[in-house]
């Protein structure tokens, strides 16, 4: 059935593949929004943790030692590369929300392929050097 | 009886105060702004705690002890606490009133975020202001080198 522009009923306007007006439904737009949330919460849980277990610096030398011990194990240091790799992304597509926002809302696809591109690039320079020392010890 | 119909498509009010401070424009400014600084902090504070030298694997209390005795690493410390608190507990907030049904669920876990911000940021302030790199009693190979020379 062939359709010139304007003549959208109101079902297809809200069935289309790429609807107007909005960055967040729908392809790249939205799935980087449900990643921006998962990793948020993830990453502020890690926080409330972090911040706990610094804490015990304050108790004694041998109390935060032990707690710091068990993130210096293997099945740690994989949780590690996932905490970094949430926080990689929250901060680039967080960057990416801010360009979006304050320059130009046009270039949200290629700027989330920007961000996956950065990911890669930070993982790459990551992973290696931590999975070694984290196997090597 | 009678009965007042607004007009087609006329913009609803959105609440009866109509001045004052716009909070959620402030939420939604801090988010950006600090996440920008919590960018530079976050990225430094994992770069400096988990690439240089050994890693994961040099974490211990004398090397913290080195850190928070230098201003530099107590500043950037208590300024990354009290923004990716404030940030992340705002963040909380937004998908509480996303996914949070009732009035009641949404109080309930707004109340458990802003009791546990506030709480992590005091014991986080607090830690880092009264440090002490070389408590009384502990044994010397547990602390930092410069504790021995004082």
């Amino acid at each position: 059935m062939p359709q010139t522009a304007g003549t959208l009923d109101s079902q297809q306007k809200t069935t289309s593949r790429r609807p107007a007006g909005t960055l967040y439904r729908g392809n790249t737009g939205m799935w980087s929004w449900v990643l921006h949330r998962i990793t948020g919460v993830a990453i502020f849980f890690f926080l409330l943790v972090h911040i706990l277990d610094t804490a015990l610096v304050r108790v004694s030398p041998e109390a935060y030692n032990a707690v710091i011990a068990q993130y210096q194990t293997p099945i740690m240091g994989l949780g590690e590369v996932a905490l970094v790799g949430a926080i990689v992304f929250h901060a680039f597509n967080g960057l990416r929300i801010i360009l979006i926002d304050f320059w130009n809302a046009k270039y949200q696809r290629v700027l989330f392929y920007v961000v996956i591109g950065l990911w890669v690039v930070t993982m790459l320079a990551f992973v290696p050097r931590h999975l070694i020392n984290v196997f090597s010890h | 009886m009678t009965s007042t119909i607004e007009a087609p498509r006329s913009p609803y009010s959105r609440s009866t105060k109509k001045s004052g401070v716009n909070w959620e424009k402030w939420g939604w400014i801090y988010m950006r702004v600090s996440g920008v600084v919590l960018v530079v902090l976050i990225f430094g504070h994992l770069f400096v705690n988990l690439m240089i030298g050994e890693g994961v694997s040099a974490l211990n209390f004398a090397f913290v002890a080195g850190k928070l005795t230098n201003p530099f690493w107590m500043v950037w410390d208590i300024i990354m606490l009290w923004l990716a608190l404030i940030h992340g507990g705002n963040g909380m907030r937004t998908l509480v009133n996303d996914y949070a049904t009732s009035r009641i669920s949404r109080g309930i876990l707004k109340v458990a975020i802003l009791v546990s911000v506030v709480s992590l940021i005091v014991l986080g302030t607090l830690v880092v202001f009264t440090f002490d790199p070389c408590p009384a009693g502990a044994p010397a190979n547990l602390v930092a080198s410069f504790c021995t020379s004082l």
